[in-house]
């Protein structure tokens, strides 16, 4: 049939199962918002108060769901408004679909209004983008952008759609979506190494990346934990892939990651590396990482092998379909000295556990939450103490329940991410924000309260960029430079402002009273939760340092 | 520092030269030249990129272009395997008799030929592995080099190996 690009461009989104979009509108997609208006019964757009809150809310939504998500904005400034949220998405390997609208093709490179080279921005934070040349060729491209996004390592593809192409008209013959590319198939010879490597090991550890999440091969990690007798740590990225209350799971290690986890990893001799790309948060000084260790790194993208660490073995494949494969290759043996070493590492961590200062600590706070939450409801979190501490605190049962910014580190990604993850999973979402993040996209409270989403928002709030400051005390003699803010915000009239419910925490009665009400809410509620300023984030790796320079808490 | 070459097949589509060398770019690697041109296939170019570095590089530049959309084919092309060309045009100032004859000599020796010829210039064109550019680039050096263009190296696999073997 003969349909207009913007038509076309509704049924190819339809065709890959989209039954929701973030986007604003704006002059180069009018033509598809006339669309989506005539289609507002197959599918469901969102408004958000900013482009970025959009897009980070498709990022939410993938994370929390695993499906492609899909954000619609203008040319020009709401074509550049997403390009944080693409290279967040980039960096985190999250699948989604970014459609702007250009000017027409006849106004292109002449500087038009709002035009922007939005393929030219994006490049170097896309897995690819496409300016789209013709109405004819409008399905297959989109068709191809999903199949791109979701393949292999996923992450971002944007679609330029000039305006003369989404008027025009063409054919357009309905098809189902492509296939993923097929992952690589490990070399038997690798599998067979790797088998003799872990029946060698007398300390093995088994350390999860987010792959494990796309890879849905949380079960297996487990198998094979309990099948070597292994501890399991996770980079950030990771946490959710294994139950955080599972008694193999150590949880997070890195520069803010558990002590036990951490220290674990450093004195194993065999890490198996899962779905991981050694972020330099994770490894500190890489020449001085895990050096009696050997490691077998396994990954779906063959350029994250040996990339940032060397390893004695990499495999690139599926990790779900390779550890099934090691599995039927290994006999399952125990390490009771390692286990009570491990254990030991607990127990001084647990001895030393930094908890706090003030008449509220973060760990109250998230104590309580978790509380109030379900294993199915997403955590969302902005970027900075309050994230560490949701790492390194919040019980995450079930995969996809942790949806945090990692590899970019976007302060203002929370709120956009939060109201995403809700949309997906219709479930009540609690995000950690800090008052520094929370007021970098504060604006996307209006588009919580316009969808009337359950959110709750947990707003630790200390007056000062909280995790700049720690830096400042620890490696800056305390020269707090622009980092207090001295902002006379009232958060909880501003919540008022917005339509939203607001409280006031400033002790353990308050917050339980609060809490109370926020999860028997229906739409979004804000909690001004008040914390100590000089709250540290502990233990602490120092930037490119090792295990032997940590701080475990302000004691030592 | 080793040199290493590497032969592309891509997209021969807009962007895609911006696409490959911004790739290089962002990743640090330190590009000698990138030289790019249609195949007999209209729907592919052929790329050669040459650059310094380890082995450790050439494993990023090569697994971080096999993720590009647009790259079909890649190989490293190891320097002792594969036949290297690269072209130069260059004009050198010949003030008088004895400068051109020697100039003229050394086109002689070089196997170069002279492709533009003016009262107080000539233009020669010189194919050749880049070694040989060099030296015949340090060698008119003396007379006074007005200006040069060298194409940067194409290179392909010796014997009936080729790229898409890959």
């Amino acid at each position: 049939m003969i349909l207009s690009g913007s038509q076309i461009l509704i049924e190819t989104l339809l065709e890959q199962g989209t039954d929701t979009v973030f986007g604003y509108p704006g002059g180069t997609v009018l033509n598809i918002y006339d669309e989506l208006y005539k289609s507002s019964d197959r599918i469901n757009h969102i408004i958000s108060a900013h482009e970025q809150g959009a897009v980070h809310a498709a990022d939410g939504y993938a994370r929390a769901s695993g499906k492609v998500g899909v954000v619609i904005a203008t040319s020009g400034p709401g074509a550049t408004n997403l390009v944080t949220g693409i290279a967040n998405a980039y960096l985190d390997s999250t699948p989604i679909v970014a459609i702007t609208g250009n000017v027409g093709r006849s106004l292109i490179g002449r500087d038009s209004f709002q035009e922007v080279d939005i393929k030219g921005i994006t490049m170097p934070i896309t897995k690819h983008n496409f300016q789209v040349q013709s109405t004819e060729e409008l399905a297959d491209v989109v068709r191809k952008a999903f199949k791109i996004a979701r393949s292999g390592r996923p992450g971002p593809v944007l679609i330029d759609i000039p305006k003369d192409i989404q008027i025009a008209t063409a054919e357009y013959t309905p098809a189902s979506p492509l296939p993923s590319d097929k992952a690589p198939y490990a070399y038997e010879t690798d599998i067979a190494a790797a088998a003799k490597m872990i029946a060698e090991a007398k300390k093995p550890y088994v350390y999860c990346g987010g792959g494990i999440i796309n890879a849905a091969a949380g079960k297996e990690i487990v198998a094979l934990a309990d099948a070597i007798d292994a501890p399991i740590g996770f980079s950030m990225m990771g946490l959710s892939a294994v139950a955080s209350t599972h008694p193999r799971a150590l949880g997070m290690v890195g520069m803010h990651g558990h002590y036990a986890a951490t220290k674990a990893m450093y004195e194993s001799d065999l890490i198996l590396a899962l779905g991981i790309r050694f972020s330099d948060r994770a490894t500190g000084d890489k020449s001085k990482f895990a050096t009696g260790a050997k490691i077998i790194h396994i990954d779906i993208d063959n350029a994250e092998l040996n990339k940032n660490i060397s390893c004695h073995l990499s495999i690139n494949a599926d990790v779900k379909e390779t550890v099934s494969r090691i599995l039927e290759r290994i006999a399952p043996t125990a390490h009771p000295e390692w286990a009570q070493q491990v254990a030991s590492f607990c127990k001084y961590e647990e001895d030393n556990l930094y908890l706090g200062k003030g008449e509220l600590t973060p760990y109250q706070i998230i104590d309580a939450v978790m509380e109030h939450t379900t294993p199915d409801m997403p955590i969302a979190t902005d970027v900075g103490q309050h994230q560490m501490w949701a790492a390194q605190r919040c019980k995450l049962e079930a995969p996809r329940t942790f949806v945090s910014s990692g590899g970019l580190g976007t302060m203002g990604y929370g709120m956009g991410a939060a109201i995403g993850a809700c949309v997906a999973t219709g479930k009540r979402t609690v995000l950690f924000t800090g008052d520094g993040s929370f007021g970098m996209n504060l604006n996307e409270m209006a588009t919580a309260v316009s969808q009337n989403l359950p959110l709750v928002v947990m707003l630790m709030n200390n007056g000062v960029l909280g995790m700049v400051r720690q830096w400042q005390t620890l490696f800056f003699g305390q020269r707090y430079s622009q980092t207090t803010l001295d902002r006379k915000t009232d958060f909880v009239a501003l919540a008022k402002a917005f339509g939203a419910e607001g409280y006031s925490v400033t002790n353990k009665d308050e917050l339980a009273a609060a809490l109370d009400a926020a999860f028997a809410a229906d739409g979004p509620v804000l909690l001004d939760c008040r914390i100590d300023q000089d709250e540290m984030v502990m233990p602490m790796i120092p930037p490119n340092g090792s295990i032997t320079d940590i701080l475990v808490n302000l004691k030592n | 520092m080793k040199k290493y070459i590497v032969g592309m097949l891509v997209a021969n589509e807009a962007g895609v030269l911006t696409r490959i060398s911004g790739l290089f770019g962002r990743r640090g690697f330190n590009i000698e030249s990138l030289t790019v041109g249609e195949t007999e296939d209209p729907a592919l170019s052929r790329m050669t990129v040459t650059f310094t570095g380890d082995d450790y590089t050439r494993d990023q530049v090569i697994r971080q272009a096999v993720k590009c959309v647009d790259v079909e084919y890649i190989k490293e092309l190891p320097l002792e395997k594969c036949i290297s060309r690269e072209l130069v045009m260059l004009k050198v100032a010949t003030d008088d008799a004895d400068m051109r004859k020697d100039v003229m000599d050394a086109i002689a020796a070089f196997k170069a030929k002279q492709i533009d010829y003016s009262s107080r210039s000539v233009v020669v064109e010189l194919t050749g592995e880049s070694a040989k550019i060099d030296s015949f680039i340090e060698l008119m050096k003396p007379y006074g080099i007005l200006e040069l263009c060298r194409t940067g190296t194409v290179a392909m696999d010796r014997g009936t190996t080729c790229l898409k073997d890959a």
